[in-house]
């Protein structure tokens, strides 16, 4: 194809692009930004009342940390597996997929999903689909931190 | 009292900001991307000393968000690498966020195992 | 002499007729605005199966078996089955086709296959080489979102622009007999169009364009005007597409404005929460094999045009940044 052609074919796209952006609805941001807020929120502060808990109950700040993760995993796989978790998400977004037990929903949902194609290269391979990426970075990132932490202590 | 309203204000602003990046940024950020920039971003803040006053002032506002599981990781590692030197930096992020990763992973299975999608 | 008339439309010299059609249904379309006008609706996703590809597969199968039943054939009797479906290697037709024991032509062109196989279909009526031939699809929405999108389960919001993977399946006989109606008069074969859209959750706006390029040459071909059709109806562009559709025919200078519809914005009702509509080959199929071709036996409507969009892009395209190609086929039914 010849440049003018291409060109026009450009032009005719961006023109296309344009009319997509005034004709397609706009999410509602500000509703679905007071929905993640007041969700995500109530969630962190039910997180709050847990390590709280657990500490008046002697435990140390990390492992009430750790039980409250646990706590919050058990209870988002609870409501995946009795499919209310996804209902929530529609219209919390983020306040349900930001909090630790958005990214334990992503789990569980992804395990779910494959059960009919066997528990050990359905569920077992798949369980990490969406949450796999997410550990990847995690960890590398520490491992660079903890590099660089002995790069620059020594 | 006031520990619980922290966390609900500080956590609820973290998913403000996941929120206004998925819809602001449609469609080229996921949930997805959300999850893996969230533990990202915290763990590198956490490098760089930034998270853990956060975490001080907001509590589980701040250890809740998937960014707070990052900062486990990271500070974690820092810990081990402070006991263990380089081996540390291999082993401490998991060992800290044992308990979470493995909790995620078992009680997945058994849901799969135990409940069918409904849809 | 060419049946071929202008670049892309075909006309039958003898219009292949309809014989029977039959359509079946989940739930969540039997709610719909035309729940009575399906042959079957279904309880729910599974349909007695293990699991959901099992389903959509089987709705298919009875959805080609009730069609040649209406008409007392035995599947032996049919001479040629061409059918498709989205999901990968076209398996809920292959595994169909399976148990039918008809001579079986696989066709995929995502969500536009229910015309590329009428049209196919007809031809090969038309053509002499066969006299009884079964053109089915369909789609199930639990087995296409987890092949394109997220699983199930996973808490996501859906955006406005994102259509419903209709569950249905439809089949329409064709008979190379004298007497009756309605008949596929033409067609109208489409090229890949492209305008750079890649927002796999608003593909209304990847086909639209398509579609209003078939429908342009159709008219182009045929030299027809656009009110020669009582009805035209898309196949799957959702309410974001249609706008986007009726913008582009203003356009292109399709006057007088015809008289259009999209069977997925008709599919469902607005308290259904699909979004923007809903979308896969049973779309299209549903509506054709339900109240579509109910209205024109009964001479409600004489002329129809339908012209069933596809989005043929695949996650991994996707993931890989490729924009949609899209296609549109358009098939002329009429009461002559």
């Amino acid at each position: 194809m010849d440049s003018a052609s291409e060109q026009l074919k450009q032009a005719e796209i961006d023109e296309y692009d344009q009319l997509v952006k005034k004709i397609e609805p706009k999410p509602p941001v500000v509703k679905n930004c007071i929905w993640a807020f007041v969700v995500g929120g109530l969630i962190c502060a039910f997180g709050q009342l847990l390590i709280n808990f657990l500490m008046s109950n002697g435990l140390n700040q990390s492992d009430a940390g750790s039980g409250t993760s646990v706590i919050l995993i058990f209870l988002a796989t609870l409501f995946t597996g009795l499919g209310l978790y996804d209902e929530l998400g529609k219209y919390a977004g983020a306040g349900s997929i930001v909090p630790i037990t958005g990214f334990a929903n992503a789990i569980v949902a992804s395990a779910m999903e494959f059960r009919r194609e066997g528990y050990i290269f359905g569920v077992g391979a798949r369980i990490f689909s969406v949450a796999g990426p997410t550990l990847v970075f995690g960890f590398t990132v520490a491992v660079l931190v903890g590099l660089l932490k002995i790069i620059f202590t020594s | 009292m006031n520990s619980l309203f922290m966390a609900f204000l500080v956590g609820g602003a973290f998913c403000i900001i996941g929120q206004l990046i998925m819809d602001l940024t449609k469609p080229a950020i996921t949930p997805g991307h959300i999850l893996v920039g969230y533990i990202t971003i915290g763990a590198i803040l956490s490098g760089l000393g930034i998270y853990q006053p956060i975490v001080d002032f907001a509590g589980a506002g701040a250890t809740v968000p998937l960014s707070g599981f990052g900062h486990l990781l990271t500070q974690g590692t820092i810990t081990a690498v402070q006991q263990k030197g380089l081996l540390g930096a291999l082993s401490g992020g998991v060992e800290a966020a044992a308990a979470g990763i493995t909790a995620a992973i078992v009680f997945g299975y058994l849901a799969a195992v135990l409940f069918n999608p409904r849809g | 002499m060419s049946k071929k008339q202008g670049q892309q439309t075909i006309v039958f010299t003898s219009p292949p007729l309809i014989s029977s059609w039959a359509s079946l249904v989940g739930p969540k379309e039997g709610q719909g605005p035309w729940g009575e006008d399906f042959d079957q609706v279904l309880d729910d996703y599974l349909y007695d199966e293990q699991t959901w590809e099992k389903a959509e597969s089987k709705m298919l199968r009875e959805a080609v078996k009730q069609a040649i039943s209406k008409r007392y054939y035995q599947p032996s009797e049919i001479e040629l089955l061409i059918s498709g479906d989205l999901l990968n290697q076209i398996v809920s037709a292959n595994y169909a086709a399976r148990e039918l024991s008809i001579p079986f032509l696989g066709m995929y062109g995502a969500c536009s296959t229910m015309a590329e196989s009428m049209l196919t279909a007809a031809m090969a009526v038309d053509g002499g080489f066969f006299s009884r031939v079964v053109a089915a699809v369909s789609s199930h929405h639990y087995t296409a979102e987890r092949q394109f999108r997220t699983p199930i389960e996973q808490g996501v919001q859906k955006s406005a622009t994102s259509q419903w993977t209709a569950t249905a399946a439809g089949a329409v006989l064709l008979e190379a007999v004298p007497g009756g109606n309605p008949r596929i008069t033409s067609a109208t074969i489409g090229q890949v169009i492209d305008m750079g859209q890649s927002d796999a959750a608003n593909m209304g706006s990847a086909m639209a364009p398509a579609a209003v390029k078939t429908i342009k040459a159709h008219f182009d071909d045929l030299n027809r005007s656009p009110d020669y059709y009582d009805l035209i109806v898309t196949g799957d562009l959702g309410k974001v597409g249609m706008a986007l559709a009726q913008e582009l025919f203003i356009k292109e200078g399709l006057l007088p404005q015809p008289n259009y519809s999209d069977c997925g914005v008709l599919l469902y009702n607005d308290r259904q929460d699909v979004n923007s509509g809903g979308s896969g080959c049973g779309s299209s199929a549903a509506m054709l094999c339900g109240p579509l071709l109910k209205k024109m036996s009964e001479g409600k409507i004489n002329k129809l045009l339908l012209v069933a969009t596809g989005a043929l892009m695949s996650p991994t395209t996707s993931f890989q940044g490729e924009t949609i190609p899209s296609i549109a086929h358009a098939v002329a039914l009429e009461n002559i």
